[in-house]
């Protein structure tokens, strides 16, 4: 049975899970938006690495000895937006402005926004500066960790694979990559596009430590997080098996949640099933 | 050249720890004494610039310089979105060398020629442009290109390039070097052909034609009280080892007209809008699309006429 603290916890988890979906789709309902589905796959990722996970300081965005936490998946940087306003690294206030002219948040994710480490937009970026990052932090014995929060279609890049090589050749075990796995690409499902099926087995051959979760499981993600590395001089792969577009039932799972916004009325039911205030 | 940069980079990473050296499985002869030296700062990444360039962005975003090492154009075009997106947008602390710019692997041919790299790093936010021609520029563009905080890219040479300047040089990124004074027109270059305009108007002043001879290694910032001072002449003539667009040419000609200093004569000498297939060194190839000093002195002499 687990413990009162630990449901607290996972209660906590799943309310912010729930606030950053309920953000998500009325930032990209005010702009017009796309990317929803993807940045609802990641909420629980996301809710359990700021609260339990990544070292960092809202008051503090650049503390030297953070986590650095990148995203590579920059279309689904209005999830990140939302849990660093929640977390208050910026006024809340300020999600009301993406994707608006002027507004102080892009439509992908920005490092001109406090507690963003790194601006992605293009797949296959993000790994190749994490790994860099560690490389730096290794190299002067620094005890901070990198965090590479990547989607499958980053997977698709020779980038990302490049990385990956480089990263096991040099043993970065200060090194965790995380795939939102909900497997539906911008065209379509990746069966039909690109398999990268049997997914853990490469990434073994490839010589990363590697761990399969379901990535709405908040104890699931808890508990493959707060043990890195999983294998000392291996990098960490996490595989987190999501449901693109999760939360909302007309987007679960589909590959024109990359695309649609809610309506007035979705947003007002989509919200009311999350019990969130619209 | 290469040998210069190579030596002067080891000398500054001796005297700079932040200093990283991050290349693609190019390098053989030139850079083993860093990597023998500091192993913990040089990595080798395998055939894959893509991943350099990230690397090296994640380095740089550390606090460290790091520089990026190929040949050609293999450290620029094959990772220029990570140049873009990575190195420029965040303004990071990376230097991009490649070794032998423009014609200067001559017969390996077009995929190892760097001809359009001053047109496409020119064309990037926050990056500066240098192309030194000889070895003293060279040593010099390497300590101001470290000392300076932002990305940068460095076209340097191959081997045994011929001094241009004389005597010492006061080298400064985003300033010309005048190599000699002279008023019947100005003859402004970038890069290691500067050799040879350097003898083409050794050649004019033989027959009378006083040029002023203007080294232009920084073409981002580019110079543009130099050029102003140049259109005093009347004419321009531009020399460099790139295609005809959008390089050191297209560069004088927008300050030329932006700064209302059009009316003087003006002639690019570049690469024509091809690909260069034909077979032959360095010296060969440009005597083939008018870039020896001859040809050159022969379009200077026409554009006086």
């Amino acid at each position: 049975m687990p413990t009162e603290t630990t449901n607290d916890r996972l209660k906590t988890y799943r309310d912010l899970a729930r606030r950053i979906r309920a953000h998500c789709l009325r930032m990209t309902h005010d702009g017009a938006s796309g990317h929803a589905g993807s940045m609802l796959s990641m909420a629980e990722l996301l809710a359990v690495l700021y609260t339990r996970i990544l070292r960092v300081d809202p008051q503090n965005p650049r503390w030297p000895e953070r986590d650095r936490f990148i995203l590579s998946k920059g279309h689904g940087g209005g999830a990140v937006y939302a849990v660093l306003a929640e977390l208050g690294f910026f006024p809340g206030e300020w999600l009301k402005t993406y994707y608006q002219n002027n507004g102080r948040l892009l439509g992908h994710i920005s490092h001109h926004v406090p507690g963003v480490e790194f601006s992605t937009g293009s797949l296959g970026h993000g790994l190749p500066v994490a790994v860099g990052m560690a490389l730096a932090a290794r190299q002067v014995r620094a005890t901070h960790r990198v965090f590479c929060l990547m989607s499958d279609g980053d997977c698709d890049e020779g980038s990302t694979w490049e990385a990956i090589m480089f990263a096991a050749q040099h043993k970065f075990d200060n090194l965790t990559a995380i795939v939102d796995y909900n497997r539906v690409q911008a065209l379509g499902h990746m069966e039909d596009i690109i398999e990268l099926e049997p997914f853990a087995k490469k990434l073994s051959l490839f010589g990363w430590a590697v761990r399969q979760i379901d990535g709405h499981d908040c104890a699931a993600i808890e508990a493959a997080l707060a043990q890195l590395p999983i294998e000392p001089g291996k990098p960490s792969f996490i595989i987190a098996r999501t449901t693109k577009g999760k939360g909302v039932d007309w987007m679960e799972d589909t590959v024109s949640c990359h695309y649609r916004y809610a309506s007035e009325e979705q947003l007002a039911a989509a919200l009311a099933k999350l019990g969130a205030d619209a | 050249m290469r040998s210069a940069f190579n030596e002067t980079l080891l000398q500054l990473a001796r005297e700079d720890s932040r200093i990283f050296m991050i290349l693609a499985d190019i390098g053989y002869g030139e850079i083993e004494p860093f990597a023998a030296a500091f192993p913990d700062r040089f990595f080798n990444v395998g055939v894959a610039e893509q991943n350099m360039t990230g690397i090296a962005c994640g380095v740089a975003m550390e606090g460290n310089i790091a520089v990026t090492y190929s040949i050609a154009n293999f450290p620029t075009l094959r990772p220029l979105e990570q140049i873009r997106n990575d190195v420029c947008y965040h303004r990071a602390n990376v230097k991009i060398v490649i070794i032998g710019g423009g014609l200067a692997y001559g017969a390996l041919g077009m995929s190892h020629h760097s001809t359009e790299d001053l047109a496409i790093m020119r064309a990037l936010p926050e990056m500066v442009v240098v192309a030194p021609c000889d070895i003293p520029e060279a040593v010099a563009a390497t300590r101001a290109m470290i000392a300076y905080d932002g990305p940068v890219y460095y076209r340097c040479g191959y081997k045994d390039e011929p001094p241009v300047h004389d005597g010492p040089i006061q080298f400064q990124l985003g300033r010309a070097i005048t190599v000699r004074e002279g008023g019947d027109a100005a003859v402004i270059f970038s890069g290691t052909v500067g050799y040879n305009a350097k003898l083409a108007v050794e050649k004019l002043a033989g027959r009378g034609i006083a040029c002023r001879l203007v080294s232009m290694p920084t073409v981002k910032p580019i110079d543009q009280e130099a050029i102003l001072e140049a259109a005093k002449t009347g004419i321009i003539v531009t020399v460099e080892e790139h295609n005809i667009h959008g390089g050191l040419g297209s560069a004088v000609a927008e300050v030329l007209m932006d700064r209302g200093a059009g009316n003087v004569r003006f002639k690019r000498i570049a690469l024509p809008d091809v690909n260069v297939c034909k077979v032959g060194s360095q010296e060969w190839l440009r005597a083939q699309y008018g870039m020896s000093p001859e040809a050159i002195a022969e379009t200077i002499e026409n554009t006086l006429k």
